[in-house]
């Protein structure tokens, strides 16, 4: 039996944490690329392009992450990949974000007027550079505030990956549970860090869309 | 490689995956009539309940929206026994799931509240009704109405995140299919199709609310 004093289990869990943020932010990135690419089949001229992207949406957004979790870990070993929890935690994260991210964007640049289109046209730009010279800087600028709240529901959905065997915060804590047999302090402990990692963001989060009514 | 699929074990298995749908439907049902009415009480205390109260509801949605809902769950389950509060399963997850979902709902239904002008319930006290009637009959109503395709959309991502409550042994569609592919060593293809089921689940859930949102709001819900 080993005695685990509150200060042992405070420093394991956050040691734990830092894989949760890591994933967080691998997932992010990985998921504002992927995203990206989303959101340009999603607005493109195209009617069947742009039809495989909704389609592509609403499949992420109308599944449970655990069950996407599940088909990455299952699936990809049988395309003869060697899959550790990390990777299918890391990818199924991503394209689970690139679905609402490129959703989140593509609300953006619906919301710009016509006019920008036809501005950046009458000046020669041709459709990639309107996109990145006039429309996606305006169309981030304005879903700032979604973003950053999708960042704070994707920190607190990491948590799943613990079920498909990821050791981050939730698995860790589930082990030192296992050991201590002291739930209520173990989980409250554990809510407590997600909360110190996704409170400021919500602030911030709120903090932009107050902003932007005012404007 | 030469992985091959194989849905030869389906046609037992669609008793049991029906019996973990009609678990989680079941679920989704209990929470959303739980947790809207939760949320009313909560709106309105945090409007027009006293300081400690505005107060104690403000904390509670900022705790349950800045944690991961398994962790809730995990707490309630295996906490509350430390404390003496013994729940089984599926209550567990009840409470969990519905008081999750309150803490956004709270939100959503504040706002449709302040959304009602001020003239109606003017009006309506003019008219004779008690505060209560009021409220009841008058603003309630009309906020439901402006908030109802958001709370639609709350519900269905609700059910989907009721996925997590396999976790503790709630025999629903998630546990099921962990149960399932133990069996048949089909893991891909069974949470596949069990995924299709989910997929369905919300399609389906999300058409009945807005075309029963319609019959009962009356026309202009979305």
């Amino acid at each position: 039996m080993i005695e685990f004093t509150f200060w042992d289990i405070v420093r394991n869990l956050l040691l734990a944490a830092r894989w949760t943020v890591l994933l967080s932010l691998a997932a992010f990135i990985g998921g504002a690329l992927v995203g990206l690419v989303v959101l340009f089949f999603r607005i493109a001229k195209n009617k069947w392009v742009k039809r495989i992207a909704s389609g592509y949406i609403a499949l992420f957004q109308g599944t449970p992450l655990l069950m996407q979790l599940f088909l990455m870990f299952f699936g990809l070993p049988m395309l003869g990949l060697r899959i550790e929890p990390w990777t299918a935690a890391a990818l199924g994260l991503t394209f689970f974000a690139s679905a609402y991210l490129a959703e989140i964007w593509r609300g953006g640049v619906d919301a710009l007027p016509r006019g920008q289109w036809d501005a950046g046209a009458s000046l020669g730009l041709h459709y990639l550079q309107e996109l990145r010279l006039i429309i996606l800087p305006q169309a981030f600028a304005i879903t700032r505030a979604p973003t950053v709240g999708f960042l704070v529901q994707l920190i607190k959905s990491t948590a799943l990956t613990s079920i498909i065997g990821f050791e981050e915060l939730v698995r860790t804590s589930n082990a030192i549970n296992n050991a201590t047999f002291e739930p209520f302090k173990v989980y409250g402990l554990v809510a407590l860090i997600f909360f110190v990692m996704c409170f400021p963001l919500t602030q911030y989060a709120r903090r932009l869309e107050q902003r932007a009514g005012a404007r | 490689m030469g992985y091959s699929l194989d849905f030869g074990w389906l046609a037992g298995a669609a008793g049991v995956i029906a019996r973990g749908a009609a678990m989680t439907l079941l679920l989704i049902a209990v929470t959303t009539l739980a947790g809207t009415f939760l949320s009313i009480l909560g709106a309105v205390g945090k409007r027009n309940g006293p300081k400690p109260l505005q107060l104690a509801i403000g904390i509670y949605v900022e705790v349950m929206r800045n944690t991961p809902f398994l962790v809730q769950l995990f707490f309630i389950f295996f906490g509350l026994p430390t404390l003496g509060i013994r729940l089984d399963p599926i209550l567990a997850a009840m409470l969990a799931m519905t008081l999750n979902m309150a803490a956004y709902t709270i939100e959503i239904v504040g706002a449709g509240l302040d959304a009602v002008p001020r003239g109606q319930s003017e009006a309506a006290l003019a008219l004779g009704l008690r505060p209560r009637q009021v409220f009841v009959k008058i603003v309630l109503p009309q906020a439901l109405k402006v908030i109802y395709p958001a709370l639609t959309s709350q519900i269905v991502i609700m059910m989907l995140e009721s996925a997590v409550v396999s976790q503790i042994a709630v025999r629903e569609l998630t546990y099921e299919a962990d149960m399932l592919q133990a069996r048949t060593f089909r893991a891909f293809e069974t949470y596949f199709v069990v995924t299709i089921v989910y997929l369905g689940l919300s399609m389906g859930l999300r058409r009945l609310l807005v075309g029963g949102g319609r019959r009962v709001l009356g026309a202009g819900v979305s």
